[in-house]
């Protein structure tokens, strides 16, 4: 490449977007933005949790015949780039959607460190943030500082309360022994749940019989499942990651680490897990959850239909509940008028396809934390506010 | 836990797990050892390799052993491609080794980003994992999982595979020579250019090999392919740097490192141990375990 | 500065009179030319500048990227181009930064924290620096890989066991305007550092190690101590810059700051610009980030391939870097211009 075709290029950046897409003659489409991590270390759970949802709901608008707003019916265009899972990437994307495209409504960024990074510009824009994929004990300071930023996804010792609320329910009940042992990955969200826990289990009257953390990345974990099944727990509690929440499994299956309760963190609701473990999945705990439904049951289904993806039992159907809020927010309102979308966010309660949500403080205020793995579902056990939990089973070994 | 169980599982852990770190190193290393190419791309080509094993287990639920017969061949003539087609011209400009660093590194970046474009194409971003032998094997009492165990055998049936081809036939022989010196083999009539290829080609064979076996334990993304290269680097070097020994021993001491220190001392430093050993290793030795010095 | 002293005694700090002995460059003054140069360099910089002013959204947060690794890989330079040492450390120094900030963002006001980012920086890198200094060629590329994952390791594996949540948040809430500008005199400062070694005896030094080292020792350099002062000065620099940006990210996390990615990248630039020229790593960075952006920008959907594309093209087609091309088509417009200046003067021949 010569340096005038490179000048022509970086000429044509600023100029590509603006043009228009479709043809005169209807309302140009509302463009959405959506940033998050195409490559990089976090997108095996992006494309799962994170890009199948905005494709499905705006597949479903567009065949709906778009917004009804006041101008007229507009369909919906998503934008999507990719942020490599570097933050610095992410804010750039999110200025390029905010101040090139001028996108009439940006989705939140994936994980909570992306969030966090893009709120400033959020907030410099006016564009509120519904952070679904975000999971932090800052709640409070961040929502004083941003009045645009919404949290769904719950704080870290929510998901640590909840999970260990639910073994001392087993451990009173006298199903359970109080002997746990702790495992977490030793990266932000698997140190700051163990961290959140450690005096959670003491208070509920555990005895952590071992506790360990382990690197990201570790190709063998045989001798933490070993050690932990040498201490003899009555439970067992990963804070885990994707990759690793599988290789635990694995071993604790091979190894005979029949505990009576077994949890772990992240990627337990996946359906990839299910379809890995099959039967020795049964009742194995995990973050997330989900409230059997019909309607939840389609949601799946047009999941699949849409985007070849099979939707986990946590972020997915939050996700689209959070995507059905903000519609209403923005056909409440009339036109993609930010501050007003703020405002309307904060206004009533909201029917989606999880139940209501009202998001008035700036934060989902009832949640699913604890799920398990019950038949062909993972169920909701436990959370924030919740009702209609399915009780909790004992897991009878890994068969 | 007893003191000699301990030792029991430490060897036994260990070993496995050196055999899985010399599945994802060997490749490298022909490649590196005797092409002379950096190739940051070779963990892609794990990658796909696992997922194509995941897309054919998945599909006809035939042993992911069988699917060796598909992959490695086609591995090996992808690499063979790249070789000719891409890497080739670089090699014929490069006027030193290390201008032939600085290129391959910056040329086989970009070719992993083709792969991974072309794998998040195909497969999609998702995380693939399936169960296979996920049973556990007994072993003086203590279970070892048997998927484990049986990449474990195929990793040393690799190992000697390549060790005795490497030494005991002509062509073997040949390979060697570049390793050592590619200008005094250009002049005792080895064709570099082609024996370069047929390394290239052989390591990318060989790395698929590895990603076929692998998958039976550890869980894929389209994205993970980097962190396979950055352990094979890691092991290459340690191991020196010229030949496929270094790799395998250097790959086998990681592994029981790993695994005494997370039964010993702590889970949570066993990569930090495996640096630590890395790093002390080549402060003591600088050309790696079995290098020479220059 | 006594490196490359040849009488082997510690010098006292010399000025740049007394420098003016072994080397053409150390002329006492600064050349016609010199001044020149520095004047265009600080009208540059002045205008570059003023891009807050202009824009304070996409174009900005580019700025940002671009300062970010302007920073990042000249100061890599400064110490791989000469010596032709090839460092993958630069995310465990990036990450160190960003992790003093983190840690300290409650106790200590923030430029104290950036002082000590660049103080840790330079410290960590002069112990790895001593310690290298028998390793060479791939064995160092590697070796300094191997200590930037050890790093993370230890600071995530400390994490884990400290039990609180230190570390983690940094809200500071500093615009991108104030990070650009932050960015940009360290750039500055970069360049002049740069640009004074080269000057300098050191300079004179590492020239002759990156020639051949074996040479350099024979002359009477002392080799070592010019390898490590200029690995301490671009790894307090990689330090500084990651404490910069730790606001920025808000959430600081082992694998966002020592990731790979940001090593590899940062080589990758100042290899593509050209490392034998202080502005090389900037002809690299510059088209490198737009490139990206242009990619990123107009094929959302096929970005990771098509970067992979484009990559190849530009190692095929533009073999000596950035740099290389410039200066050929320097080259080729001094030749028609002389060629231009020859044909002037022969018609004026034939007219006379």
């Amino acid at each position: 490449m010569d340096r005038r075709t490179f000048v022509k290029g970086t000429a044509v950046i600023a100029g590509v977007s603006s043009l228009p897409r479709v043809s005169f003659g209807q309302a140009a489409p509302a463009k959405i933005g959506v940033v998050g991590p195409k490559t990089g270390p976090l997108a095996g759970g992006a494309a799962v949790t994170h890009f199948p949802n905005f494709k499905l709901w705006a597949k479903e608008i567009n065949d709906r015949g778009g917004l009804k707003l006041k101008g007229g019916q507009r369909k919906i265009e998503l934008i999507e780039y990719d942020d490599r899972t570097q933050p610095g990437e992410c804010i750039k994307a999110v200025e390029r959607l905010a101040t090139v495209d001028k996108a009439d409504f940006i989705m939140a960024p994936y994980a909570t460190g992306f969030n966090l990074a893009a709120a400033p510009i959020f907030d410099k824009y006016k564009y509120p943030q519904v952070a679904q994929a975000a999971v932090t004990d800052k709640m409070d300071e961040l929502t004083k500082k941003y009045s645009g930023l919404f949290f769904v996804q719950g704080s870290t010792s929510a998901y640590a309360t909840t999970a260990i609320n639910v073994l001392k329910k087993l451990k009173d009940e006298g199903k359970i022994g109080n002997k746990v042992a702790v495992v977490n990955v030793a990266d932000t969200f698997g140190i700051e749940l163990a961290n959140a826990g450690r005096p959670l289990f003491k208070t509920a009257g555990f005895d952590i019989v071992y506790d360990t953390s382990y690197p990201l990345g570790t190709q063998d974990l045989a001798p933490v499942i070993k050690a932990a099944k040498a201490a003899n727990p009555d439970a067992f509690v990963a804070w885990s990651y994707p990759p690793d929440t599988f290789g635990l499994a694995e071993q604790a299956k091979i190894e005979g680490l029949n505990v009576k309760a077994y949890y772990s963190a992240v990627a337990t609701a996946f359906p990839a897990f299910k379809a890995k473990f099959g039967a020795a999945a049964e009742n194995v705990l995990g973050a997330g959850g989900v409230k059997d439904t019909p309607e939840l049951r389609k949601f799946y289904k047009d999941l699949k239909d849409a985007t070849n993806v099979d939707g986990d039992y946590w972020g997915n159907p939050v996700y689209y509940s959070m995507l059905q809020m903000i519609e209403q927010a923005i056909v409440d309102v009339g036109s993609f008028d930010l501050p007003a979308i703020t405002k309307q966010l904060k206004a009533k309660t909201y029917k989606t396809l999880i139940g209501d949500m009202d998001v008035r403080t700036q934060k989902l205020t009832w949640l699913w934390t604890v799920g398990q793995w019950q038949g062909d579902l993972f169920h909701g056990v436990a959370g924030v506010g919740v009702s209609g939990a399915k009780p909790v089973q004992l897991k009878t070994g890994w068969a | 836990m007893q003191p000699g169980a301990a030792v029991m599982d430490i060897l036994i852990i260990g070993l496995l797990l050196g055999g899985t770190y010399a599945l994802m190193a060997m490749g490298l290393q022909l490649q590196y050892g005797v092409a002379r190419i950096m190739n940051l791309a070779n963990g892609e080509i794990l990658v796909a390799a696992a997922f194509g094993t995941f897309w054919f287990f998945t599909a006809t639920k035939v042993s992911p052993f069988v699917s060796l017969i598909g992959i490695v061949p086609l591995a090996f003539a992808l690499n063979w491609a790249v070789y000719r087609v891409l890497i080739l011209p670089l090699v014929r400009r490069a006027k030193n080794q290390g201008q032939l660093d600085v290129d391959s590194i910056l040329a086989t970046f970009g070719i992993s980003f083709i792969f991974i474009g072309i794998l998040l194409h195909v497969f999609g971003g998702d995380y693939l994992s399936y169960s296979y032998l996920a049973r556990p094997y007994v072993i003086f009492g203590e279970n070892y999982g048997l998927n484990r165990i049986a990449a474990f055998l195929g990793s040393a049936a690799i190992c000697i595979g390549l060790y005795v081809w490497l030494h005991r036939t002509r062509a073997g022989l040949t390979l060697r020579a570049v390793a050592v010196n590619p200008s005094a083999a250009g002049l005792v009539s080895i064709d570099v250019e082609r024996v370069s290829a047929l390394a290239f080609a052989l390591g990318g064979a060989v790395t698929a090999a590895g990603g076929t076996l692998l998958s039976m334990f550890l869980t894929f993304d389209a994205s993970l392919g980097v962190l396979f290269t950055l352990k094979a680097l890691v092991i290459v070097i340690m191991g020196g740097v010229s030949e496929i020994r270094g790799a395998i021993i250097a790959s086998f001491i990681l592994g029981l490192a790993e695994t005494a220190v997370a039964i010993l001392v702590d889970p949570g430093l066993t990569l930090a141990a495996a640096y630590v050993l890395f790093l002390a290793i080549l402060l003591l030795r600088p050309e790696g375990l079995f290098g020479r010095r220059v | 500065m006594s490196v490359g002293d040849t009488s082997g005694t510690a010098a006292p700090p010399a000025r740049p009179s007394e420098m003016a002995t072994t080397h053409a460059r150390h002329s006492s003054g600064l050349s016609a030319n010199e001044k020149r140069n520095l004047a265009v360099c600080a009208v540059i910089f002045a205008m570059v500048a003023t891009l807050p002013m202009m824009s304070d959204g996409y174009w900005l947060s580019i700025g940002v990227s671009i300062a970010m690794y302007t920073v990042l890989a000249t100061s890599w330079m400064l110490f791989s181009g000469p010596t032709n040492y090839i460092s993958l450390g630069t995310a465990a120094f990036f990450g160190i930064g960003m992790y003093v900030v983190a840690g300290g963002i409650d106790v200590l006001p923030y430029p104290a924290l950036v002082l000590l980012a660049g103080i840790a920086g330079a410290v960590f890198a002069a112990i790895v620096g001593l310690a290298t200094l028998r390793i060479a060629g791939v064995y160092f590329v590697i070796f300094t890989l191997g200590m930037a994952e050890l790093i993370r390791q230890i600071v995530s594996w400390g994490q884990a066991k400290m039990g609180s949540q230190a570390g983690l948040y940094v809200l500071t809430g500093m615009s991108d305007a104030a990070l650009y500008w932050l960015l940009l005199s360290l750039a500055a400062l970069v360049f002049l550092v740069g640009w004074w070694i080269g000057r300098s005896r050191l300079g004179f030094a590492l020239r002759i190690i990156g020639n051949d080292e074996v040479v350099a020792v024979h002359s009477g350099i002392n080799t070592a101590r010019a390898k490590v002062i200029l690995f301490v000065i671009s790894s307090a620099f990689a330090s500084v810059t990651g404490a910069f940006v730790a606001p920025r990210y808000s959430y600081v996390e082992p694998t966002i700051a020592f990731s790979p990615f940001i090593s590899f990248q940062v080589v990758i630039m100042a290899l593509l610009g050209g490392v034998h020229r202080l502005w090389g790593p900037l002809v690299g960075v510059i088209p490198f980030t737009l490139l990206w952006e242009l990619i990123n920008a107009s094929f959302p959907r096929q970005t990771t391939l098509l970067l992979g594309v484009a990559f190849l093209l530009i190692v095929y087609l533009i073999p000596h870097g950035v740099v290389g091309l410039v200066e050929d088509l320097l080259r080729q417009r001094n030749l028609a211009l002389g060629r231009l200046v020859e044909m002037m003067r022969g018609r004026k021949n034939d007219n006379g």
